[in-house]
């Protein structure tokens, strides 16, 4: 068992036997699910939306090398610098070379996942450089010096007592009772870092390649704020984001906003496509484009899961996941959480150490059904769980099974044999979970259905001679 | 920072992408066939004036935007003063557009001016930012500003306030309808674009809508007839 999945099983484990944490989950997507009904209902159809939607993302990922030319050559016609980066470590090294050159001391940052994937914050930092989360959810989570606990809901574990507290006690706030003063408080200590800071790093939801713009999608406002008023401005994109033309966000920003927040369009869209220009008075001196691979490639290799590479981090796979409710965000131990964490992980950190969440589902597909791309999620699952075990195969399932198939083929020693089990059944059951139990790693979480008192050969000789 | 990634990346691109992927999406779905714009499956949007701005009022009010009809510009000019006194305002920023500059000079407040050299300081410290917009989206209720429609990148969300004035002939369909206003107007999209649909909003706390998150606290459209 690799660290990860021994952690991932201890994690999950408290979590799951964590009654209140699950009813916290649970009521803070109760609401969400009713919302969402109700913005999807308004659709003329929502299931041809996917399909459109699934279209532009299919075009653009099936032909990415066209499409991130086209978008580069663009975005350099207005003045923009892009660099393509082949993992975090050559990212987060330019992006600290510019703030080098620059001259910068303080960075204002707007939420990117993309940005938590190559762990840029730590590594910005590292370079001396300070670094502040500026939307409300994941500056919280920072204060606490915790991961995002969900893509886009990154503080929805934490009770307004707990924020309350973490104010205080970071912030050295007066106690608060109420969202709204809480909220009020992260509003006017952002501010002044706005006002400060001399560099804004933002993330994408997507890149228009027919016209070379960023599209960011938010609700705050503090993505439209550290996008123009600090002197320089990165984006980090990852290479997926592309999509063939403008008319595209036609369909995908409401679509984002519905799966996403159940909303029928978030608060600010907002298309970047170059710094300052001649004849504006605000908005950065200089912009940076970051094209972010970091093995996307190779999920982009397998062309069974290639889809994947679809997805527009809505978040809503995690919504309705029965894993993500029980376990909670944190267990995963990834960027990505949920059922969309749980197929591209593998194929972003390695197969062997991450082939643990794959297993993790129980396979009933409401994520393929609510995902707005149409990615194939829970077969895709099932892909990492063959191809984890073809690469490296268990090595007592072959002869498990090749005893198994040897006595099937012997009715004479079934015929014996099954009500020897029978027998054996009360023993079972009275060890049942114990560690001297052989079926224990089975039985200890679930039951050990008692055997029926006839097998079905022998209901069927009986039935036919009653005839 | 000179490197070889993107040759590198373009590479390994090229070579994943010779094995095809099945289109899958299309499966079960007529949406090969049916001749149909992607648009066309959002939520519907009508195609009278009158229903557009009914439906653009109906979605701003579910977004806590607020809508205030002017018979003409002079009216405008009334409901923006009655606008600065409900609200105390001490100063505003601004931007000279068709519609806004006799109005807003006719509020005999200091005016910050963001369409000319400005301090970010002296414009975070106005009451309101009052700007014009490219164009008003009534599928969504959102309302679409550029550098030039809106005085810039920072007048429409620093101000606590933000005051838009359009005129009822601005009314599009969807962002489709709105993307073809840009380039109309300026060919190809400007380098800063931004959809407005409501005033800053956040649910981060125990996911309980506040308003004002970073943003504007209120949304106030003046919407003119004539």
């Amino acid at each position: 068992m690799s660290t990860e999945s021994a952690q991932f099983h201890r994690d999950a484990d408290r979590l799951t036997h964590d009654l209140r944490h699950r009813a916290w989950i649970q009521k803070a997507l109760g609401g969400y699910y009713v919302k969402r009904d109700e913005q999807k209902a308004k659709y003329t159809d929502w299931q041809q939306a996917r399909a459109a939607a699934a279209a532009a993302k299919y075009e653009a990922v099936n032909h990415l090398d066209k499409y991130l030319v086209e978008l580069t050559d663009k975005l350099a016609a207005r003045g923009t610098k892009v660099f393509w980066a082949a993992d975090g470590a050559e990212a987060a090294e330019y992006i600290a070379s510019v703030a080098r050159d620059a001259g910068v001391k303080r960075i204002i940052k707007s939420k990117t996942m993309t940005g938590e994937e190559i762990h840029l914050p730590q590594a910005l930092e590292k370079a001396g450089l300070e670094v502040v989360e500026s939307d409300l959810g994941e500056f919280i989570v920072q204060l606490r010096g915790e991961p995002p606990y969900h893509i886009v809901f990154p503080s929805m574990h934490l009770t307004r007592g707990e924020i309350d507290g973490t104010f205080q006690k970071k912030l050295g706030s007066a106690h608060a009772d109420t969202p709204e003063e809480l909220t009020m408080i992260a509003r006017g200590v952002m501010r002044q870092k706005y006002c400060e800071a001399d560099m804004g790093i933002s993330g994408a939801n997507f890149a228009v390649a027919e016209t070379g713009h960023i599209s960011i999608t938010e609700n705050e406002g503090n993505a439209r704020l550290s996008t123009s008023l600090p002197k320089v401005l990165v984006s980090i994109v990852g290479i997926e984001k592309v999509v063939p033309k403008l008319d595209d966000l036609a369909v995908l920003l409401p679509m984002l906003a519905t799966a996403g927040a159940a909303q029928n369009m978030t608060c600010y869209n907002t298309l970047l496509g170059g710094p300052r220009q001649p004849g504006e008075t605000d908005g950065p001196r200089e912009f940076h484009v970051v094209l972010l691979d970091n093995r996307r490639t190779a999920l982009l290799a397998d062309a069974e899961q290639r889809d994947a590479l679809h997805c527009i981090r809505c978040g809503a796979c995690l919504n309705v996941c029965p894993i993500f409710k029980n376990i909670g965000g944190h267990s995963y131990g990834t960027t990505y959480q949920g059922p969309i964490g749980s197929v591209i992980t593998p194929h972003l950190r390695g197969l062997q150490s991450w082939k643990h969440l794959s297993f993790s589902s129980s396979l009933c597909g409401a994520c393929a059904e609510t995902c707005p791309v149409k990615i194939d999620l829970h077969h895709h699952l099932l892909q990492n769980r063959r191809n984890a075990i073809e690469q490296k195969p268990v090595w007592w399932e072959k002869p498990i099974f090749a005893g198994f198939a040897w006595f099937m083929r012997r009715p004479r020693l079934y015929r014996f044999a099954a009500p020897l089990l029978r027998l054996t059944a009360p023993v079972l059951h009275a060890i049942r979970g114990k560690d001297i139990d052989p079926l224990s790693m089975w039985t200890r979480t679930r039951d050990l259905p008692a055997p029926p008192s006839q097998s079905f050969k022998e209901y069927w000789r009986d039935r036919n001679a009653k005839r | 920072m000179p490197n070889d990634s993107r040759e590198k990346i373009l590479r390994s691109i090229r070579e994943a992408l010779s094995v095809k992927a099945p289109a899958r999406h299309l499966a079960g779905t007529g949406a090969a066939a049916s001749g149909h714009k992607p648009q066309d499956w959002l939520p519907p949007v009508p195609s009278s004036p009158a229903e557009l701005i009914a439906l653009f009022e109906k979605n701003s009010l579910d977004l806590k935007t607020e809508v205030r009809h002017c018979a003409d510009a002079a009216a405008a000019a009334s409901e923006l003063a009655a606008l600065a006194r409900e609200n105390n305002w001490k100063s505003v920023g601004s931007h000279h557009f068709a519609l806004g500059t006799e109005t807003v000079s006719a509020l005999g407040l200091p005016v910050v001016f963001t369409d000319q050299p400005y301090e970010t300081a002296d414009l975070e410290r106005c009451d309101g930012g009052i700007s014009g917009c490219d164009c008003l989206v009534a599928q969504t209720g959102g309302i679409l500003v550029t550098s030039a429609s809106a005085g810039g990148r920072v007048l429409s969300v620093l101000p606590p306030h933000h005051v838009v004035i359009a005129s009822a002939g601005q009314l599009v369909g969807d962002l489709a309808d709105a993307f073809a206003v840009l380039r109309k107007t300026y060919g190809s999209p400007p380098a800063f674009v931004s959809f407005i649909t409501g005033p800053s909003r956040t649910g981060d706390i125990e996911r309980i809508l506040v308003l004002g998150a970073h943003g504007p606290k209120k949304l106030t459209v003046l919407l003119v007839q004539s």
